[in-house]
């Protein structure tokens, strides 16, 4: 199970990456025309970080308090048969109802795409929400599934080993993105 | 990631489980609890997976909690009873798990009024075990349900004071709550009549006694047992009034207890036997919240056990 990882290189750093945000936020109040009905909803375990970084950012820029959710997948992943053990499974809350607002998914990595669809079902299930978005920090490609992102911060090429690494602050005590890669299977 | 992943295929006894795997199963059910808070209370994490709930014995409680625990994970439920089975018209336990083997279900959940069935069970057939009660044995989901209302109001169990009162002897309830309790570090007194004490409780780590006022003095959490009136044909006491004289528990009485006291109770309850009604709905009572847990706690055992089970090779 183990394959050994490698570091390749820093794509962003602290500075950086606040950057990327505070532009991400930017560009979902452009698109979102009221601020006011908007709910973030993090994707555990790095798009909450995401979310919350975001919705500073929208406090800071526009002084709107956009409420931010927390949401677990695990319930609703697709490969739940073919991973053993069990993943383990965390709380998910939303501070108000879903109904009648924008909701922005925030993750930190868009992959397969596997996840967002998850999270979609799972959303849907809470109530019914005016629209859902899509903001991701990295894309990296290798879709298997007809989805896209609404807000992006970066857009990586990669290979299929390897793999994009967030770290936040409060998951992990520093902020960068990383490259990585796996040697061998 | 936590420190444990679960690896088993079959809940029979709270014997089996480690202190880790306890915290593991209480995490779980506190995430699935907000399952049943929400408008669709309905999650697709077991669709396409078959549930069997064989009950030899008698329960509605403990029945509808797991029934409700399955369909709020989308798996497909089959109920079988006592009255209707096999067993009924003389086919062999063997038998039976055989035949119920060859319709591949993922996991059963069973009652029995022998002890170990549940085991004999789990060897013969490929799904996937939960005892929901053998006999006087075990009932682990119900001492886990327990246990995760008790960390809910106490935050853990660490030098926990726990009383359990009652019939001590024919309870399968104290006896898988004594094994988790002492496990996780609290400290059990056991009381009821010397007629439904078994003689040696007190290797279990327990300590056992008799006056209702002993057992209650500073306790943190109160559980009373039901006093089973329909085996009172062995006449382990001389009336349910005299029982009630001597081991219901009064408002009165709880006022031994700390401040923030909780009274539990598995159910069902025979109000003015064991306990009174008054003191059943009162502030300190946590009974109802005990049922609602059971299906998360339940959730979260199904759930485990679902998982994919890979042969250490």
């Amino acid at each position: 199970m183990t394959a050994e990882i490698q570091r390749k290189r820093k794509i962003l750093d602290s500075k950086q990456l606040s950057r990327v945000i505070r532009r991400m936020a930017v560009e979902l109040l452009e698109k979102e025309s009221e601020a006011k009905d908007l709910m973030l909803v993090g994707i555990r375990t790095r798009g909450v970080p995401l979310a919350e970084a975001l919705a500073a950012e929208i406090l800071r820029m526009e002084e709107v308090e956009v409420p931010v959710g927390v949401l677990d997948i695990t319930l609703y992943r697709d490969d739940l048969s073919t991973i053993a053990p069990q993943p383990v499974v965390k709380e998910t809350h939303f501070p108000t109802t879903l109904s009648d607002r924008a909701l922005v998914l925030c993750d930190d990595v868009l992959y397969t795409g596997r996840t967002i669809r998850a999270a979609m079902d799972a959303l849907i299930d809470f109530g019914r929400p005016r629209a859902i978005r899509l903001a991701v920090l990295v894309d990296r490609g290798h879709r298997e599934l007809p989805i896209h992102a609404d807000v992006v911060g970066r857009t990586i090429e990669t290979r299929e080993n390897e793999v994009i690494d967030v770290h936040f602050a409060e998951t992990d005590g520093e902020n960068e993105v990383l490259l990585l890669e796996k040697l061998g299977e | 990631m936590n420190a444990t992943s679960w690896v088993r295929r079959d809940l029979l006894g709270i014997a089996d489980l480690s202190a880790a795997e306890i915290e593991l199963i209480l995490d779980t059910a506190e995430s699935f609890r907000e399952v049943s808070e929400r408008p669709i209370k309905k999650v697709p994490t077991l669709r396409g997976r078959t549930v069997l709930n064989l009950f030899f014995e008698a329960s509605t409680r403990t029945r509808s909690s797991f029934e409700i625990a399955e369909k709020r994970l989308s798996a497909d439920s089959v109920n079988f009873s006592a009255s209707t089975s096999g067993l009924k018209k003389g086919e062999s336990l063997i038998d039976t798990a055989l035949n119920l083997q060859a319709m591949s279900p993922d996991l059963i959940v069973i009652r029995h009024a022998h002890p170990g069935v549940p085991h004999m069970l789990a060897e013969r057939v490929e799904a996937g075990v939960i005892n929901a009660g053998d006999g006087a044995h075990e009932h682990p989901t119900q001492a886990l349900l327990d246990a995760f209302t008790i960390r809910q109001h106490k935050g853990g169990f660490e030098g926990l004071k726990v009383s359990i009162i009652g019939d001590i002897e024919h309870s399968r309830v104290v006896r898988s709550n004594i094994l988790l309790l002492t496990k996780m570090g609290a400290e059990v007194t056991v009381a009821g009549p010397r007629t439904m004490m078994p003689v040696d409780v007190e290797s279990l780590g327990v300590r056992a006694v008799y006056s209702l006022e002993e057992a209650l003095r500073g306790t943190d959490v109160v559980m009373m047992l039901r006093v089973q009136l329909e085996r009172q044909a062995k006449m382990n006491f001389p009336s349910v009034r005299e029982y009630f004289e001597l081991f219901g528990l009064t408002r009165a009485r709880l006022k031994a207890a700390k401040r923030d006291v909780i009274l539990m109770h598995p159910g069902p309850m025979n109000r003015g036997v064991e306990i009174a009604s008054d003191v059943a709905e009162g502030k300190y009572s946590v009974i109802l919240e005990q049922v609602a847990n059971g299906v998360a706690v339940r959730m979260a055992v199904l759930y485990l056990l679902s998982g994919v089970h890979q042969e250490v090779g």
